[in-house]
């Protein structure tokens, strides 16, 4: 049976001043007719540059395809004239995109955004156009679409916003869909939502699926066919339960090794209780003003936890659990309304100013954006000796202590005169762990400080994290959002939904029974690479 | 270091911007050497009144209502209103950064009060203040510079505490104050200096706004007496343009050239310094 | 409802804004150097004692200050906005003759601006790189940095006395007798060129502002959204690209709403405009000061106005203003 979508030989180059020559080096890659085919990497992979070729979105003429064939439905699409690709987006093939709080037209009603695939491709009188546009909604699963048609996007929520890209791109029922990154920037449990969804639909309408990840357990739950790129390569390809099993190239062993595998570590001795936090609440208000009574978010509401000495406790929740909230309520950051905070048997005031320097030294943090998280303008050295200096040590002093922990934690001390902007993501992490250190803490809370990295990376950083634990004799509150994550890092865990603490235990223990139904939903929507390969029969 | 030779680069690759320094340099230059670059003193009637340009030595640019040389009233009025420009700027600047970064830094009701009061100055028109300032206070180069630092200072204050709202939210402020730094120190160490490049831009685009209030508000009236300004020399040459085009014409150019300058420099100094990536150096 | 309520609020802000530079108003006749009765009374006034003594009766001048506030606040609400010491007769009657040709005249140069400024920016934009787009913008910096009144008088030079085109002052012929449709053309034709001149200024800003503006929001995801989904490109630039690229353009235009009022000032002195900027110069060289902030009080009520509007404007524009 012929292939929904051959690709052969692409490459494609990259304006002058890149880091490579060719962002996507001679690809070959086959789509069955009504399979999936998952195209993994990491970022720079090319992955998406394939994607937006086959639908030609590449922003010509700095980036161009300068080699290969696309054939789909019997062309070679690379040959195609711009008006024969019009005809062929949006029709024959649809597109989803990562973001879907930012690509939907904010000042567009979603029935009109609907509505103008037809009005593009298919023109129909006025009753026929809202029925098709009612049904596709329905179709995606939305609620109320007649309602829904007239409303605007800020309305939604991701998840939703999200389906609406998949309604508009499947509504003239086109032959293969591409997807880029679709559930990434979305939560766990809606994840594995959009995922069914798409699952569903594909079987229903017999469509092809082009999806593009870098998530393996999504490619466990749902590819046929998976091809692994690397740096503008496909280094390995073939059917999926067969690459997943057997990797046969030393980049795809080495990306499926570095899988947080979820398994529990054993628990450590629990030492007296370092940190205990009791009542704590937090309500923030916004937008108040002469005729308006201002919007209140409850963001942690009653919370109750401890932290023992050398110990890791996981926070764990989805966006908008209140979690990171709760990592700046801790710091001090963020004062909270009501509650105690008693740290060493002492408590702390819960704004960071009002409390001695000394506790002020045994509470640090690392943050999650490594690009964020340091002054474009200080050097790297400066900006990790600032918190010595501040506790009095000399300048030198301080200077050669940065020194000092940019070797430990695996960084050229020479590092310590450059500017954040030299180095990598992961590289920028371990900095700010470095900076978290030097004013020797006791706990340091990590606002979940591997979510913008690569998953090799990752795995580099985690280990940083358990190997800093050990020599320093810290504990740690580590807050995520990725359950496999929390299971390699956590002693216990604390699960939150909407600033409440639902579950505490033991990980071991929580993670094989869990008692909360939210927990339980929260573990059966993570993509699991390893049970899911299990699951499906290895 | 090099973030300099990037921001040098940078703007040297804009044509204009450098053609603007090399203008602006040299109307700085005639400025600083006025008295000796101008053949007469601006006020002394040198020759017959209403003389073309190059029709009489020494008065290259002709001669206005009263036989007074234009080409030394233009050289002197390079001087007024650079200096009136550059100090009523540098009042702005500093009025403005001062509220922007408090409202910036603070937020909650401090920032709605102030902005309650900068948004007042600004939605009132502010070449109208200013002549109304100026009026009831006499025109004097004080009166003059104080009422364009009263119109322009709003936009600053807006521009610096957007800048300062964004920045606090960025996690290395988180870090600052973990590691103990007080708001003082925050405010000047960690954010003021990622503030500082949308700063630059609009304070040269400012300095070529308030010459252009300054000289409008010369044109009508309300100049310094003791000075001669070009925007003076243009309001005098209105009932006289009939005969006399190249009284207006020439002071109206000097200023158009020098705010010309100004604002492609402020241009390169915004592409040199990368704010459309709102001053991270990535 | 909520669209209501914003401007409901938005109205009570101008209101608020406006009794603020009342109060401003008249802390600045008190604040001048010397005698507030002879700031008020003028060089005309300053001559008759007796004229002093009836202004210091009338605006409270021997009374503490809260007391003036309150009695100028109350005047004001009564539409009393004192008298002219030159001319003798009430600021306010003054002000309501000479009120529709300003407005005309700003109403007429804000939409030239807008509309001629957005489609210089919307047109370069698809030119990029070219020398249409290169004029575009090189007209755009000249104007931008041209001294208005400057431009008035170039352009009476040259459309008026050089080439006699256009009339160069003036409302309408005097003596001409002109009726109905005539007169509408006359008025017309003497409207066109401070229009013209007026609107030059925020043309350059708008179209440099629009053509900036395009391309950003041309590299947004939703415009890729758009493409993907294989529509037309003129369907793409008229209901994405530009749709979105309006918002701050539109938002600009309200700020610079004072400014126009500003600059009408300008062109009504040189072309002799009988507006109420050209009262406020008047009043200016007449030492009228209660004229001259009776004026200025109307003039930052047209531009705080005109402000007002733009942003109910942008309410429909924009459907998402609601959540700011």
């Amino acid at each position: 049976m012929k292939p929904a979508l051959l690709i052969e030989g692409l490459s494609i180059r990259l304006p002058a001043g890149a880091d490579r020559a060719l962002a996507v080096e001679a690809v070959d890659l086959e789509l069955p007719a009504g399979r999936t085919l998952c195209v993994v990497g990491e970022s720079g992979s090319g992955k998406s540059m394939v994607a937006n070729a086959v639908m030609g979105l590449l922003p010509r003429p700095q980036v161009a395809p300068v080699a290969g064939r696309i054939l789909f439905e019997g062309r070679d699409l690379l040959a195609l004239p711009e008006r024969e690709w019009r005809r062929v987006r949006g029709c024959r093939i649809g597109m989803v995109f990562q973001e879907p709080m930012t690509s939907l037209n904010p000042v567009m009603r979603i029935g009109e955004q609907i509505g103008e695939v037809l009005d593009a491709h298919q023109p129909l009188p006025r009753a026929e156009r809202r029925a098709r546009i009612v049904g596709a909604l329905g179709d995606v699963g939305l609620p109320d679409p007649a309602t829904l048609i007239d409303s605007f996007p800020f309305r939604l929520s991701g998840g939703q916003r999200q389906r609406v890209m998949i309604a508009a791109a499947l509504v003239l029922e086109p032959t293969l869909l591409i997807a880029d990154e679709p559930t990434t920037a979305l939560d766990v449990t809606t994840q594995a939502q959009i995922l069914a969804l798409m699952r569903d639909l594909q079987r229903r309408k017999g469509m092809s699926m082009l999806f593009i990840t870098h998530d393996f357990g999504v490619v466990a739950d749902i590819a046929d066919e998976v091809a692994v790129m690397q740096r503008g390569r496909v280094v390995e390809r073939g059917a999926a339960r067969q690459l997943l099993n057997h990797p046969q190239h030393a980049y795809t062993q080495a990306l499926i090794a570095a899988i947080p595998h979820g398994r529990t570590r054993a628990s450590q001795a629990a030492g007296r209780p370092l940190l205990q936090v009791s009542g704590l609440c937090k309500t923030f208000r916004s937008g108040g003003g002469l005729f308006r009574r201002p919007r209140e978010v409850p963001a942690a509401q009653a919370v109750d936890l401890h932290v023992d000495a050398g110990e890791t406790l996981g926070v764990v929740g989805e966006s908008g659990s209140g979690k990171s909230t709760l990592g700046r309520l801790l710091t001090g950051l963020i004062a909270a309304d009501a509650g105690h905070i008693r740290f060493d048997g002492q408590e702390l005031a819960a704004d960071l100013r009002r409390r001695p320097r000394a506790d002020r030294a045994a509470i640090q943090m690392v943050f999650q954006d490594p690009y964020a998280s340091l002054n474009p303008r200080h050097v790297v050295g400066a900006a990790i000796a600032a918190g010595p200096i501040e506790q009095g040590m000399a300048r030198a002093q301080a200077l050669a202590l940065a020194r000092e922990l940019l070797g430990r934690v695996g960084l050229d001390p020479e590092a310590a005169d450059r500017y954040p902007h030299e180095f990598s993501g992961g590289q920028r992490q371990r900095i700010a762990i470095a900076r978290a250190l030097a004013t020797r803490p006791r706990l340091i809370v990590a606002d979940e400080p591997v979510s913008a990295l690569d998953v090799s990376v990752q795995a580099q950083v985690l280990a940083l994290f358990e190997q800093v634990r050990r020599e320093f004799g810290l504990s740690l509150v580590f807050i995520t959002h990725d359950l496999r994550v929390a299971a390699q890092m956590c002693d216990r865990l604390a699960v939150m939904k909407g600033g409440r603490i639902v579950e505490t235990g033991d990980t071991a223990t929580l993670l094989a029974s869990p008692q909360h139904p939210y927990t339980r939903e929260l573990l059966a929507a993570a993509p699991h690479f390893h049970s899911a390969l299990e699951a499906a029969g290895a | 270091m090099t973030l300099n030779s990037d921001f040098l680069r940078r703007f040297r690759r804009n044509r204009g911007a450098v053609a603007g320094l090399v203008a602006l340099l040299m109307v700085g230059l005639v400025a600083l050497l006025a008295p000796w670059l101008a053949a007469h003193d601006p006020w002394a009637m040198v020759g017959q009144p209403f003389l073309p340009p190059g029709q009489a030595p020494g008065l290259p640019l002709g001669s206005d209502a009263l036989g007074r040389d234009v080409a030394a009233g233009l050289v002197h009025g390079a001087r007024v209103s650079l200096l009136i420009a550059l100090v009523a700027t540098a009042v702005s600047l500093l009025l403005g950064i001062t509220v922007g970064a408090l409202a910036g830094y603070h937020g909650g009701w401090v920032d709605a009060g102030l902005m309650r009061f900068t948004e007042l100055f600004q939605a009132v028109p502010g070449f109208a203040l200013a002549i109304v300032v100026v009026a009831i206070f006499q025109p004097t180069l004080v009166s003059i510079v104080g009422a364009i630092a009263l119109v322009s200072w709003p936009s600053v204050a807006r521009l610096v505490r957007s800048e300062f709202l964004s920045l606090r939210q960025r996690e290395f402020v988180a870090a600052a104050q973990l590691a103990g730094q007080g708001s003082l120190t925050i405010i000047f160490r960690q954010i003021l200096p990622n503030a500082v490049s949308p700063i630059v831009v609009m304070g040269s685009l400012m300095v070529a706004s308030s010459i252009l209030m300054e000289s409008g508000l010369s044109f009508l009236g309300l100049g310094d007496p003791n000075q001669m300004t070009w925007g003076y020399m243009v309001g005098a040459a209105r009932t006289a343009l009939r005969q006399a085009w190249w009284i207006a014409v020439f002071p109206g150019l000097a200023i158009a050239l020098t705010v010309l300058a100004l604002n492609l420099v402020g241009e390169g100094l915004s592409d040199g310094l990368n704010t459309r990536l709102g001053g991270r150096a990535r | 409802m909520d669209k209501l309520r914003f401007a409901g609020r938005r109205l009570l802000q101008g209101l608020a804004a406006l009794l603020l530079i009342a109060v401003v108003n008249s802390l600045l006749v008190r604040a001048a150097p010397g005698d507030p009765a002879m700031v008020l009374a003028g060089e005309a006034g300053a001559a008759d004692e007796a004229y002093m003594q009836q202004l210091r009766e009338r605006f409270d001048l021997d009374r503490p200050l809260p007391q003036q506030l309150l009695t100028y606040l109350g005047q004001l609400a009564r539409g009393d906005l004192g008298q002219s010491s030159r001319q003798q007769a009430p600021v306010l009657d003054l002000i309501l003759e000479r009120l529709p040709a300003t407005l005309l005249l700003t109403g007429t140069a804000f939409v030239l601006a807008l509309a001629a400024g957005v489609a210089l920016g919307v047109w370069a934009s698809t030119r990029v790189g070219t020398w249409q787009d290169s004029l575009i913008s090189l007209f755009a910096t000249l104007f931008y940095a041209t001294p208005l009144y400057w431009l008035a008088l170039i352009a009476v030079l040259v459309f008026s006395v050089w080439l006699p085109w256009l009339p160069g002052f003036g409302f309408e012929t005097v003596g001409g007798g002109h009726t109905g449709l005539a007169r509408v053309i006359d008025i017309g034709r003497h409207l066109l060129l401070p229009a013209l001149v007026l609107a030059m200024f925020f043309m350059a800003i708008y179209a440099r502002m629009t053509r900036a503006a395009m391309p950003e929001v041309a590299s947004q995801d939703f415009v890729k959204t758009a493409r993907a989904k294989g529509l037309p490109p003129g369907r793409i630039l008229r209901a994405h690209v530009l749709r979105n690229a309006l918002l701050p353009v539109v938002t600009l235009a309200g700020l610079q709403a004072g400014a126009m009022v500003g600059g009408a000032v300008l062109i009504e002195t040189v072309f002799a405009w009988p507006g109420i900027g050209r009262l406020l110069f008047d009043a200016l060289g007449q030492r009228d000061y209660a004229l001259l902030l009776g004026t200025f009080l109307v003039t930052a009520a047209l531009a705080i106005a005109f402000n007002v509007i733009t942003d109910l404007v942008y309410t429909v524009v924009d459907p998402r203003i609601e959540l700011s």
